[in-house]
């Protein structure tokens, strides 16, 4: 009996076996292997787990110099281990066919349909044009909506604020610690920075540069007659161009060659005259650095005389409408 | 183990012969077409490095003072933010390794863009049937320069405050408008309210990643459904696209490519150092420093706004044009305009409005190569202008004298440069006309 069901079984296996399918067909075409390139893969793999585990090495080892270096180079090798594994395998491991592929087509059919299903849903409306009108009026309407809480951003019709510098007469000219300038400490060949006393620093109006000629260099306009007692001139420290700090003061060692006492930006280089009130020498700026008109009180300190001689600050449409205010 | 995973997915979207059709969709093989590749992958990097970035930074304009290990800034006052990039930088370990990736990974980004742009711009790539993608490429141009230019301005160190400066002027000089628009933006004039902070944040790490992300997802869409282009072959023609499989030939080619950009942007970002913020020291208005140069993508601007002349286009006492617009705005709008408009212009012009699957080598299109030659030699010869400080400092070369060489080298040499790159590729069309010719000729008697 037992040897009879094992017949059976066997027949019946056998049986089952014939209609084997044949292997399908190959989708991706054969090729040799390569053991040298997957020796190479290995090697790879080998080294990228290496500098990989550096990386935690380097992360803790407080003592090592450099950490940021070590971090970097350890993280980049280990990456370019495994890009190079990549690509061996890419090139030597797997098979590299050339396949053909139509380009895309275009379907005349269905735009048409398109087009046609648009139309004829439309059909029902009488005065198509005057409906697409009003949509459209709805539409913009409904977007300047939703666009107006974006005025809350800032201050968008008030214009007022760009003129104002916390500048007037009799505000004392103080340096970056808070000491006030006295006017005989101001030498010349070199530029001070200097700020309006108790105001807040972080403006365009505030900061000023206060350099010093011999009197017998100015060329001032003669509106300006006294805005620079002693040869002393001060102006807004702000690029009239495109709103950096004027940190650059050029000096001539040797004025009958070297070109005239300037204040220039370093972001654009637009260069100011210091000696003729702040007209533009050279540079894209477009208009002149406004001047601040300085006066010595009795105790011999650097007070502002008034407000700048034009606006302060980068140019915009309105710049020349009126002078600053306090 | 395959199959079971397969079929999973299939029961579950039905995607199984979507997904056969992706592994089996044919890439063009040729070195140049890797470059949007290599921007794609700095722009992974960007979004992991950044994301790092954000666990740390604070986008706070808040005054504290220093306190920290790094001697010269102690006790000096500076803003959460620039205290937040310093404490990245030299505190958190890692930190700076992730912060210079970042960087660098943003300017390799930008680089690759261009270099693509390139590449698309003289193959004649950009026509029908992909000006779309074109525009789209394009479009994420402006973006990636807008991010960028965000992402330094956002550490409030000396160096990007005088760069956001630069910005709210251009803005503020746009005729009509810059200033109340400078206002909204900025929440008061320079340097603004508190909260300008932390709207450039949240447009640094949320806003414009996601329309880029978006913009690569359309993009990629687009080149997938119309194939790729390639050069002209025995096999490759107008017809049929010719190139390896996604799987198994392209995929370890294009991983082992990601790799190998992720392995170059951290060995920059570990031993190359860029933007050592904790030297620049915090902005304040009344601060700049001389020899400052941006990220090199803005040279172009930078160069632009030091080369226009001195003038403000005024109508009585109103500022109609105030000078920044020429180089911060209309420099770089017209620059875009014409990038915009070529495809159109070029058919226009061609009358060619067929479809293009082969590439031309730029010989192939004389007057094409001819004034895209031109054209960017004028945008790069700005560009240079842009360094002409350093150039000062290096060669000794007068600041003044360049800057007025370069005012009209700008204007002569790409005129020099169409009429060369014209000459150059005919007489390379020409010399293949030759070469034909001959084996022609040398084939006749055997015949």
């Amino acid at each position: 009996m037992r040897w009879l069901v094992a017949l059976v079984v066997l027949v019946l296996g056998r049986m089952r076996r014939r209609p084997r399918l044949e292997e399908p067909e190959r989708l991706v075409p054969t090729g040799a292997p390569d053991r040298r390139a997957e020796n190479i893969v290995l090697l790879l793999f080998g080294a990228a787990t290496v500098c990989a585990i550096a990386v935690p090495v380097v992360y803790v080892w407080d003592a090592i110099p450099n950490q940021t270096q070590f971090l970097g180079l350890a993280l980049g090798l280990a990456l370019a281990c495994i890009s190079a594994a990549c690509i061996v395998i890419a090139k030597r491991l797997v098979v590299t066919e050339e396949l053909e592929e139509e380009y895309g087509l275009t379907h005349p059919d269905e735009e048409e349909a398109v087009e046609q299903l648009v139309d004829e849903s439309g059909d029902r409306f009488t005065r198509k044009r005057l409906l697409v009108v009003a949509g459209a009026g709805a539409g913009t309407a409904l977007g300047a909506a939703m666009l107006t809480p974006a005025a809350s951003l800032g201050p968008v019709f008030e214009m007022s604020s760009l003129y104002k510098t916390p500048w007037r007469r009799g505000v004392r000219l103080v340096d970056e610690a808070g000491r006030v300038f006295l006017a005989d400490e101001i030498e010349e060949g070199t530029f001070y920075t200097a700020y309006p006393e108790h105001a807040q620093r972080e403006q365009m109006g505030a900061p000023l540069v206060v350099v010093r000629l011999k009197p017998a260099e100015l060329r001032l306009p003669d509106a300006r007659y006294g805005w620079a007692p002693g040869g002393i001139l001060a102006y807004s420290k702000i690029c009239t161009h495109a709103g950096c700090a004027i940190a650059l003061y050029r000096k001539p060692t040797f004025a009958p060659v070297e070109p005239k006492p300037a204040l220039v930006c370093p972001c654009h280089y637009s260069t100011f005259d210091v000696a003729d009130g702040g007209s533009v020498l050279f540079g894209p700026a477009g208009r002149p650095l406004p001047q601040l008109p300085l006066l010595v009180d009795p105790a011999g300190q650097l007070r502002a005389a008034g407000n700048f001689s034009g606006a302060v600050g980068p140019s915009w449409w309105g710049v020349r409408r009126h002078g600053p205010r306090s | 183990m395959i199959r079971r995973t397969v079929r999973y997915l299939d029961e579950r979207s039905g995607g199984a012969p979507f997904l056969r059709k992706a592994l089996r969709y044919v890439f063009p093989d040729h070195w140049s077409f890797l470059l949007g590749e290599v921007a794609l992958y700095s722009f992974v990097i960007l979004v992991l490095t950044g994301i790092y970035l954000t666990l740390f930074f604070k986008p706070s304009l808040a005054t504290v003072a220093y306190h920290g290990d790094y001697l010269p800034l102690r006790g000096r006052e500076m803003s959460e933010a620039y205290q937040s990039t310093v404490h990245i930088s030299l505190n958190v370990r890692a930190g700076l390794l992730i912060r210079q990736t970042h960087h660098w990974a943003a300017d390799v980004f930008v680089a690759a863009i261009v270099v693509h742009l390139l590449r698309i711009f003289f193959t004649g790539a950009f026509r029908k049937p992909r000006d779309l993608t074109y525009y789209v490429g394009l479009l994420m141009l402006i973006l990636a320069l807008l991010e960028g230019y965000l992402g330094y301005s956002l550490v409030d160190d000396l160096l990007s405050g005088m760069g956001l400066a630069i910005g709210y002027a251009v803005l503020m000089s746009i005729p009509f408008v810059g200033a109340n628009l400078a206002q909204l933006v900025w929440n008061g004039p320079f340097p603004g309210g508190n909260d300008f902070e932390s709207r450039m944040y949240i447009a640094h790490v949320l806003l414009l990643p996601i329309a880029i992300g978006m913009l690569i997802a359309l993009h990629l869409t687009l080149v997938a459904s119309r194939h790729h282009t390639q050069f002209l072959s025995r096999r490759a023609t107008e017809r049929k696209v010719v190139g390896m499989p996604t799987f198994p030939a392209y995929a370890p080619r294009s991983l082992g490519l990601a790799f190998a950009v992720a392995a170059v942007l951290f060995l920059m970002g570990g031993l190359i150092q860029i933007n050592p913020i904790w030297q620049w020291g915090p902005y304040h208005v009344a601060e700049a420093t001389n020899g400052a140069q941006p990220d090199w993508y803005l040279g172009w601007l930078i160069g632009a706004l030091r080369l226009v002349p001195s003038f403000d286009v005024t109508v009585g006492n109103y500022t109609l044009v105030p000078n920044a617009f020429w180089g911060g705005a209309a420099f770089p709008l017209l620059v875009f305009l014409v990038l915009f408009l070529w495809p159109t212009l070029e058919r226009r012009v061609t009358g060619d409005y067929a479809f293009h699957n082969l590439l031309d080598r730029p010989r192939d299109a004389p007057w094409r190569t001819a004034l895209g030659v031109a054209f960017f030699t004028w945008i790069f010869i700005v560009f240079l202008a842009g360094a002409a400080d350093r150039m000062f400092v290096l060669f000794g070369l007068s600041y003044e004298g360049q800057v007025w060489a370069f005012r009209v080298l700008v204007w002569v040499l790409p005129v020099v440069a169409l009429l060369v790159t014209k000459r150059v590729c005919n007489e390379l069309l020409r010399g293949e006309v030759v070469e034909v010719r001959r084996k022609l000729v040398e084939a006749e008697p055997a015949a």
